[in-house]
């Protein structure tokens, strides 16, 4: 760190201080105003907080300072003896209190709309786990439709090998995507510890609580694409789990949505395929950078995970890597994931780590094996 | 503000315990325990280091702390003996004790407060009961939630294999309740025969206090003696209900929530009446064997009757909300 | 063992056997300094790791295991045993008793926190790591997903409280039944009673503490299922444990140091305390109201809003006893005699830093605000104004208060004061950005950020280092005033200082006040 990159950072710190408050930018000072109602009506109780306690801040420091500045022993200022007043104890009991109330009032006008998630057009079950969130649109038709939203800022960005992305560690392969103008109700949850799904600037933060359904809910007047984190330390990798949310169009949805079922029929209909080496090998590299790089690494070398590159799992019997994928192994970090990926990603998934970082066994394994292994 | 130093009519020196190796003896018996404890523990677990090992440091442990207890109390006897203790130190060990019990309640406040926690909240939310809970089905379809509850939430819907989420093991269900279901059979309830042992034995401390106080030591002894007796009766029972559980009811600890609150209160409880039971019993060896106790200075057998109340109270709240309730 | 009046035994059994308060109170405070260099080593790294975006000196997982040490070795390691050090060498002498209540259970209480600490810190060298759940250790990442280490984190945590409770008892004791003829409670010392009120907290919290590792315990060894749905429990109810607990324990944290500031003001003010009756009813105001507030801290977590309300409406109340407390300092220093040696300069730095962090504390009580605040860095510099410059700064004023009692030596005034401008400058350039990275966004407990979140990381990395770094000053100043300071004699060091500790020899002998002084029962309280 050069002494210059330091004064710059000062200098633009001070300048940001000058600089108008909104702007959700480099160095923005103050909460974002949101695009929601509820986020600005958030941003208001914020503000209106934030005044009073300056200007009772004010008055208190002025009275400190000017004793400080005047009532110096140096200055031959002689002390006064007083220490008691009864009324004065009562006044400052009674007016803080009554500021109290002021304020009391508006916050649980916000707090009940908050919790008002009644008459949601949409219902989407949002999963938290160890480091992803998991959205399913919830159908009355059962036709649910989910998928994964990973990170997807590469390794190399966050091991500073390569220059960082604007939205670096704010990016997801999958966004949530929900119409405008729409009442979408989150059911939150999580799969293994606690996460928190936050969104600025909808102002929605709620935990995702193993076992439990919170409720969280939005309007969003504006498209565009939202970012926010995951705000509850859920282990390792906590900081490295954004929220991406897509607000579109209501025609632009549903043509989403009609795409997403398509898709899901697709990967119906591949799993009964035969795939080819390097149709399962391209779909589980990107499978692989998705969902398990984090832990198992890039090359394969390991992490929280195992190395891969010459595991005897993956060179070995079939049965047990299978298992191990789908099942997990309990009490460790790696998960159960032939509930969190279809038959086709797990088959090709696999089929990767059994040809790619060295591990050359040549074994092709199809969506069909992964069936009759999931059925015994 | 004017002081001086001159000797205040009527007052007694307090005294100072000259330097003393208790604490630290004390502290290495603690600390060895509790090291030890966790790596048995672990070695349990996690299957982490040397058992054998790990037993002889929380056996060392324990040992050590034990013996510095005794000592220690010993030496506080001894002093008293010798009449060191001025009025004022002996009301500092009274409020000792009584900020020590008042400790311990607030450690049960704790089970408690779990215990109606889920009563009250968790266990209908997970049902998907009430403003919090009311999406819960989606998670836990058909788990209805009663107490005792007779089925856990994992097992309502199917076991682990059909419901991962949330997983944190297995939970077995109990097979029956543990609490007050039919009146005919009352006699053959435990806990009721409990409840009357551990309230007779408070009583019956009270009968030896009095004894002392009127200088009747043969009552004293007798009557606490049967009050020690009455509670190894209570700790006698409380194993036999806890064999019960474990072989008849198919309670266990493992039995979700209600096999956690059940065994850990009544478990913390039973404890705490066999550490009762251990001070009577060596007050009562004290008033044997060395003539211990005045009708004016008794404050050992003071404090653990002190002690013992409080252990019947506690057993109060846990017969309401644990068996009846 | 004799009525005979001794000086200290020599040697390493001086303090291994000690039984004397003053012995105990330097024994704890040198731990106390020892335990705050240790969590500021931590901090370091933290601040380091964060002084800019991408990974560069630890892994995610040792970062989290940074955080969680810091956060458990400050609040447990050094601010609460601080301020225990205080109370065992000041509360006797402030109340005219010749020692504590219970001495060899005195001694006992602090032996067991080296011990405990370092069964603490060898957790960094276990399989899996050291505790990687945050000092708030929400379950299930503390139970089902925790490294086996956790095991030896439950055990120093039922070691600190066996040695918190004892410590409480025998302060309460003290109190209690130790003081001289004629010391009414309404005449005690303000630093005395906001440690009786603490020390009452204490007794009532810790084992709360004490009961939530051991559900934990149960539920990783022994299949109980208190935290875990899928059995019954909830993991919410972990929180509900914990913050019964954790709320109370930030004014366990604050109270002492309100009593600090209320000594060294009016003596500095050359003017009595204003409003002490008012002072007391204040501290046991706050007290009382720390029991009904702890949800405060979970205001995410799906409460049913009824309870959501309460938790707010009584959070809000606590800023009204506060505001009593800082209105009557400030009325105390109003046309007083004015002057600004070091302990002053730390306690107006505490008035001024506590106040703003009190600020930010009301602003999270709002619960929809706490919505947007909550787990950002808007948290942390809330709880780094009340705990550093307020606790700590606290302390800092106490050292230089009263050293030259303890020593008889005075420090070296100006490079106190130089402590003092690098310590606020420092501190202000560390915490002050994080309001706003907090409010921009920036969640807490990560060791990587978002760009927009760069420049104000890398100057309150700075502001950190700084702040660290003026502590070798302080620890400086402390080592060459014991070792070479100037000799004071004077009984009362500072001219505006009240109170019995002023009316013994300096330095205070070993024994005080075997023989009960008398108290001007015309004489306030001071
Ligand atoms: C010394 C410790 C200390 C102290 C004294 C306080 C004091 C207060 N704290 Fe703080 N707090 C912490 C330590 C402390 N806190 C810690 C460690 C955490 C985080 C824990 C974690 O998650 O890791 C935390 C977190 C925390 C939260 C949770 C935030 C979140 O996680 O989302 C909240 C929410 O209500 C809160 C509120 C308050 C309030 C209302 C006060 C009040 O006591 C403040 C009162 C003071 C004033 C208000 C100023 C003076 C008053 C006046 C001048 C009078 C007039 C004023 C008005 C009428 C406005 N605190
Ligand atoms: C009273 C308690 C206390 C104190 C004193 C401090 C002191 C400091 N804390 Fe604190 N902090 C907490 C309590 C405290 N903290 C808690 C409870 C948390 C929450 C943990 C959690 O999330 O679980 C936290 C979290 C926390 C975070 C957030 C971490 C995260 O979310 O990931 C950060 C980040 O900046 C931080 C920084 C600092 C710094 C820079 C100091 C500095 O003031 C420290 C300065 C001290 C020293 C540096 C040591 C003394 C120095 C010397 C003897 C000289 C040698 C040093 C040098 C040459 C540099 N702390
Ligand atoms: C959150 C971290 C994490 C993620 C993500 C993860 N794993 Fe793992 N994985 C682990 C851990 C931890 C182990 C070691 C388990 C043990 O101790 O046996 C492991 C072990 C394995 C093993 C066995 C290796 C061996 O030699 O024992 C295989 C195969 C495996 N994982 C495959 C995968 C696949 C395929 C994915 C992605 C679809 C994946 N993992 C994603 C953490 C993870
Ligand atoms: Cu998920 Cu933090
Ligand atoms: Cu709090």
């Amino acid at each position: 760190m050069s002494f210059k990159k330091i004064v710059q950072a000062v200098a633009s710190a001070t300048l940001a201080l000058a600089s108008n408050f909104t702007a959700a930018q480099e160095n923005q000072l103050n909460m974002a105003r949101g695009v929601t109602e509820l986020g600005s009506e958030i941003y208001d109780l914020h503000m209106l907080i934030l005044w009073i306690c300056v200007v009772i801040g004010l008055v208190v420091f002025g009275v400190m300072f000017y004793s400080i500045i005047f009532h110096r022993k140096s200055k031959g200022y002689k002390p006064a003896n007083f220490h008691e007043s009864t009324k004065v104890e009562i006044a400052w009991t009674v007016v803080p209190f009554l500021i109290l109330i002021g304020m009391a009032v508006p916050a649980t006008s916000t707090l009940l709309e908050v919790y008002n998630s009644d008459d949601a057009e949409i219902d989407i079950l949002v999963t938290g786990y160890q480091w992803k969130w998991k959205y399913e649109y919830l159908d009355e038709d059962g036709e649910n439709i989910s998928f994964f939203s990973n990170l997807s800022t590469p390794q190399s960005e966050i091991y500073n090998t390569q220059e960082k992305n604007p939205n670096y560690l704010l990016e997801v392969d999958e966004p949530v995507v929900i119409p405008v103008n729409t009442k979408v109700r989150f059911l939150l949850t999580a799969n293994d510890v606690i996460h928190s799904w936050w969104m600025p600037e909808l102002g929605v933060k709620k935990d995702a609580i193993p076992g439990f359904i919170n409720e969280a809910w939005t309007i969003v007047p504006q498209e565009g694409v939202y970012r926010g984190q995951c705000t509850e330390l859920c282990g390792a990798y906590h900081g490295f789990m954004p929220v991406v949310v897509h607000a579109v169009s209501q025609a632009e949805y549903d043509e989403w949505l009609s795409a997403k079922r398509a898709d899901a029929e697709a990967q119906v209909a591949m799993a009964s395929m035969d795939l080819s080496l390097d149709d399962l090998m391209s779909k589980g590299e990107s499978i692989y950078s998705g969902q398990c790089v984090a832990c198992h690494g890039a090359n394969g070398e390991g992490g929280v995970g195992k190395p891969i590159a010459g595991s005897a799992i993956v060179l070995g019997d079939l049965t047990k890597h299978l298992g191990v994928t789908t099942k997990g192994v309990p009490g460790t970090a790696m998960q159960a994931f032939g509930s969190q990926l279809s038959d086709v990603d797990i088959a090709a998934v696999v089929t990767y780590q059994r040809n790619a970082f060295g591990n050359n066994t040549g074994d092709i394994v199809q969506p069909s094996d992964v069936v009759s292994y999931k059925n015994g | 503000m004017s002081t001086s130093q001159t000797q205040p009519a009527g007052y007694e020196k307090y005294h100072v315990p000259e330097s003393s190796s208790l604490a630290i003896r004390a502290t290495i018996g603690l600390v060895g325990s509790v090291f030890g404890g966790g790596l048995v523990l672990n070695n349990m677990t996690f299957g982490s280091g040397d058992a054998g090992a790990a037993k002889w440091v929380l056996t060392i442990g324990l040992i050590i702390f034990v013996a510095t207890l005794a000592s220690w109390f010993r030496t506080t006897i001894r002093e008293n003996l010798q009449g060191i203790n001025s009025g004022q130190l002996k009301h500092s060990y009274v409020l000792g004790m009584f900020w020590f019990i008042f400790s311990e309640v607030m450690f049960f406040a704790a089970f408690f407060g779990a215990l109606f926690y889920v009563r009250t909240l968790a266990g209908p939310w997970l049902a998907g009961e009430g403003e919090a809970g009311r999406m819960n089905e989606l998670l836990w379809p058909g788990f209805e939630f009663t107490w005792p509850p007779m089925i856990t939430p994992q097992e309502a819907v199917g076991g682990t294999d059909v419901q991962p989420i949330a997983n944190n093991g297995t939970f077995t269900t109990q097979g029956q309740s543990m609490s007050f279901a039919e009146a005919s059979a009352w006699y053959a309830w435990l806990p009721l025969w409990n409840t009357l042992i551990l309230l007779s034995s408070s009583f019956t401390v009270h009968v030896a206090h009095t004894g002392l106080l009127a200088g009747n030591r043969s009552k004293f002894n007798l009557w606490l003696g049967i009050s020690v007796a009455l509670g190894m009766i209570f700790v006698a029972l409380q194993a036999l209900e806890y064999y019960e559980a474990y072989a008849h009811f198919g309670l266990t600890l493992n039995s979700g929530i209600y096999g956690s609150t059940f065994f850990m209160l009544t478990g913390f409880h039973g404890f705490h009446v066999f550490m009762g039971m251990t001070m009577l019993l060596i007050q009562l060896i004290r008033s044997l064997k060395a003539k211990h106790f005045t009708a004016s200075d008794h404050f050992g057998f003071e404090a653990s009757s002190w002690y013992w109340h409080f252990v019947d109270v506690v057993w109060v709240f846990l017969f309401l909300f644990v068996y009846i309730l | 063992m004799g009525d005979h009046s001794h000086g200290p035994a020599k040697g390493l059994s001086r303090w291994l056997f000690t039984t004397n308060h003053k012995d105990i109170g330097t024994m704890y405070l040198w731990f106390s300094f020892a335990m705050f260099i240790l969590g500021g080593a931590f901090a370091m790294i933290i601040r380091a790791e964060l002084f800019q975006p991408g990974m560069q000196l630890v892994e995610p997982g040792f970062f989290n295991q940074m955080t969680t040490l810091h956060g458990l070795v400050m609040v447990f390691g050094a601010i609460m045993p601080s301020f225990v050090g205080l109370a065992n060498w000041m509360i006797p002498m402030m109340i005219g008793a010749p020692d504590m209540a219970l001495p060899r259970m005195n001694n006992w209480s602090f032996w067991i926190l080296p011990p405990g600490f370092l069964m603490l810190a060898s957790t960094l060298f276990m399989e899996g790591g050291a505790p990687a759940f945050g000092w708030t250790f929400y379950a299930p990442l503390s139970t089902t997903y925790a490294a086996p280490s956790v095991t030896f984190f439950i055990f120093a945590i039922h070691a600190l409280g066996i040695s918190s409770i004892m410590g409480s008892i025998n302060i309460i004791a003290t109190v209690m039944n130790m003081r001289a003829p004629g010391m009414t409670y309404m005449k005690m010392p303000l630093f005395v009673w906001t440690w009786l009120i603490t020390a009452f907290l204490l007794v009532a919290v810790m084992p709360v503490l004490a009961g939530a590792v051991t559900m934990m315990l149960m539920d990783i060894h022994f299949g109980t299922s208190f935290f875990s749905a899928a059995g019954g429990g909830d993991p919410v109810l972990f929180q509900h444990i914990f913050w019964f607990f954790g709320h109370p324990e930030v004014y366990i944290i604050i109270l002492p140091a309100f009593g600090v500031v209320s000594q060294i003001i009016p003596a500095f003010s050359r003017k009595p305390l204003f409003g002490y009756a008012s002072m007391v009813y204040a501290t046991a105001a706050i007290a009382f109201l720390s029991f009904i507030v702890w949800a405060h801290h979970m205001y995410t977590v799906g409460m049913p809003v009824a309870g959501e309300l309460f938790f707010m409406y009584a959070t809000m109340l606590i800023a009204v006893p506060t505001g009593v407390k800082v209105f009557n300092w400030v009325t105390t220093m109003w046309q007083g005699a004015l002057s600004f040696e070091t302990p002053m300069l730390f306690s107006i730095g505490f008035l001024v830093l506590f106040t703003i962090g009190g600020f930010t504390g009301l602003m999270l009580s709002i619960a929809p605000a706490d919505f947007q605040y909550h787990d950002t860095y808007f948290v942390v510099a809330h709880f780094h104004y009340v705990m550093v410059a307020g606790a700590v700064f606290s302390m800092t004023a106490a050292v230089y208060y009263w050293l030259p009692k303890w020593t008889g030596k005075m420090y070296n005034e100006s490079m106190g004061k130089i402590h003092f401008w690098i310590s606020f400058v420092g501190f202000n350039i560390a915490f002050f950005p994080q309001h706003f990275v907090g409010l921009a966004g920036m969640p807490r407990r990560i060791p990587d950020y978002a760009l927009q979140f760069a420049d104000f990381n890398m100057m309150s990395s700075i502001g950190a280092f700084i702040y660290g770094a003026s502590q070798i000053l302080f620890l400086y100043n402390v080592v060459a005033t014991i070792v070479g300071g100037k000799t004071v004699s004077d009984e009362k060091v500072w001219d505006g200082a009240e109170g019995l500790e002023w009316t013994v020899a300096t330095p205070a002998p070993y024994h005080t006040f075997e023989v009960p002084p008398k108290i001007d029962p015309a004489h306030a309280h001071s």
